[in-house]
């Protein structure tokens, strides 16, 4: 009797759970979506990001609780469904675009500055001022895998800055205190290998490394060039380019650093911000000469490529931040000067670069232009927005 | 331990500081130390400048980044005059620009002053 009993209840209960189960996947249908078209806006003064879509340019929702985002960046997990962000408290928070929500933080350190995923995505590197050095972390867990100090010959830290993966399964990054380039080289097992090139110039302040993988540029804020290492001959250590592009003139004083970033390359050629100088440097980049200086608006903080290489697109630094300027490559000449308004702090393309992305803080607005008419096409209203990335990253090395 | 060992005549003489500020404000809160008027605006600029363009550097809650941290605990061997010498003549050995280009002596003054008193954020 009982065990039939048992069984007569079992029935509805059954069904019930059927009917929500179907219920439930109904719903994931409705949302089931992919992730290649959506990013990320960084608002740094709160504490919050929002996840955007570029296919109707609208925000999906907003993420709080990220600690201190100023100079904050992210990378995305190869799937393009989690976004990493390293904070300048040392917060690492895992964010699922998905769910618009945090799946996973940490602070690992007292300030970063910021970070790289690995070319198989399971680790995730970040450079810290703070104590100087670079963690990693696995993507999964975000348990630390490897603790790099940058401990200088007096025994004291540097500052980390420009840290970038490369092909292998190797993270690279700069000291800005010592003036080397280290390679840390994870495809020999758990524990790294590294590699030190030192004395390759004073204050390294940022770098890039080509979309190929290949080379490896470091800028030099106490010295007028750039520090290149070539991945492929590593063994013929770091040369210097443009080397005394400043030709000993004294430089303006400096308001904001700028910028090295895989987007350089146009083409045959980089087009790199110079220091402290109202130029774009434009290099070739087959033979690493200076090919041109292209005088602008400001001192240039970002110069970034349209993906088709046809158009370099440049923000500058404080005061003269309220300006965007665009270079047309063919020419290398100033085509187009916006006045968005104060503080244009980034800009981002879509992957195939139809739209560009561009934060204006100080209007707590985000201008989505059409590259092909040169117009606004949308403004997204957000609260003192910085770094814009969007998930095509996931797919390229260095970024 | 260390507020300790500081010698009185240092302690007094902070508290001279502070105490000279205080008056300073409340007596003439529109007028900078070097007597220039500085607008409610433009001290509202002036905030916003330390906390998002000093703060690129020195981060936005001024506990450092490339530029060593702000907070008054890190600058008890400045005082405002120092603090605003520094500020307008910059460093070039630490990438420390000089500000006296966009700014006065009153307002490399006045963000003295609210370093020193710690509300900047």
């Amino acid at each position: 009797m009982i065990l039939n009993n048992g069984r007569f209840l079992c029935v509805p209960v059954l069904l019930l759970l059927i009917i929500v189960g179907m219920a439930g996947h109904a719903g994931a249908a409705q949302t089931l979506r992919g992730t290649g078209d959506l990013g990320l806006i960084i608002e740094r003064a709160s504490g919050s990001l929002v996840v955007v879509e570029t296919t109707s340019h609208t925000a999906l929702g907003r993420v709080e609780g990220l600690g201190d985002l100023s100079h904050a960046s992210a990378v995305f997990s190869r799937d393009g469904r989690f976004a990493y962000i390293f904070g300048r408290d040392g917060g690492l928070t895992k964010i699922d675009l998905l769910r618009t929500e945090i799946a996973k933080r940490i602070i690992q350190s007292g300030n970063s500055i910021g970070g790289a995923i690995s070319q198989d995505g399971k680790l995730i590197a970040v450079s810290n001022y703070k104590p100087g050095g670079v963690r990693v972390f696995d993507a999964e867990t975000l348990e630390m895998v490897a603790d790099i100090p940058a401990t200088m010959e007096d025994g004291t830290l540097s500052k980390v800055v420009g840290l970038v993966d490369a092909p292998g399964q190797k993270f690279i990054f700069s000291l800005w205190d010592a003036g080397e380039i280290w390679v840390l080289d994870f495809s020999v097992g758990p524990e790294p290998g590294l590699t030190k090139f030192k004395n390759v110039g004073r204050n390294p302040y940022d770098a890039l490394i080509t979309s190929d993988g290949r080379y490896y540029v470091a800028g030099l804020f106490g010295e007028d060039g750039l520090a290149k290492l070539d991945l492929w001959h590593m063994d013929a250590g770091v040369t210097r380019i443009l080397d005394g592009y400043g030709r000993g003139e004294e430089k303006m004083p400096v308001y904001k650093m700028p910028h090295l970033e895989g987007w350089a390359r146009a083409g045959d050629y980089l087009f790199l911000p110079a220091v402290g100088r109202h130029e774009v440097l434009v290099v070739d980049a087959s033979t690493w000469r200076e090919v041109k200086r292209i005088p602008v608006h400001g001192q240039p903080v970002f110069a970034v490529a349209r993906p088709d290489g046809r158009q370099v697109w440049v923000n500058f630094a404080h005061p003269r931040n309220d300006t965007v300027q665009v270079i047309d490559v063919p020419s290398m000449s100033i085509i187009r000067t916006y006045t968005p308004g104060k503080a244009v702090l980034h800009m981002e393309f879509t992957p195939r670069g139809e739209q560009v992305w561009i934060s204006v803080r100080d209007e707590d607005r985000v201008d989505v232009y059409d590259t092909r008419t040169m117009q606004v096409m949308r403004t997204l209203s957000t609260q003192k927005p910085s770094g814009i990335f969007l998930t095509a990253r996931a797919g390229r090395t260095g970024l | 331990m260390r507020s300790l060992k500081t010698p009185a005549p240092n302690m007094r003489f902070v508290e001279a500081m502070i105490a000279v500020l205080i008056c300073a404000a409340a007596l003439a809160p529109t007028i900078a130390p070097a007597g220039e008027v500085l607008s409610q605006n433009r001290r509202s600029d002036l905030n916003h400048l330390l906390r998002h363009d000093c703060g690129s550097c020195h981060g936005m809650t001024l506990k450092g980044g490339l530029g060593p941290a702000l907070l008054p605990e890190h600058l008890t061997a400045w005082d405002v005059d120092s603090l605003a010498a520094m500020i307008l003549r910059g460093n070039p050995q630490k990438a420390m620009p000089g500000w006296s280009e966009l700014l006065s002596d009153a307002e490399a003054k006045y963000l003295a002053q609210r370093l020193l008193e710690g509300d900047a954020q």
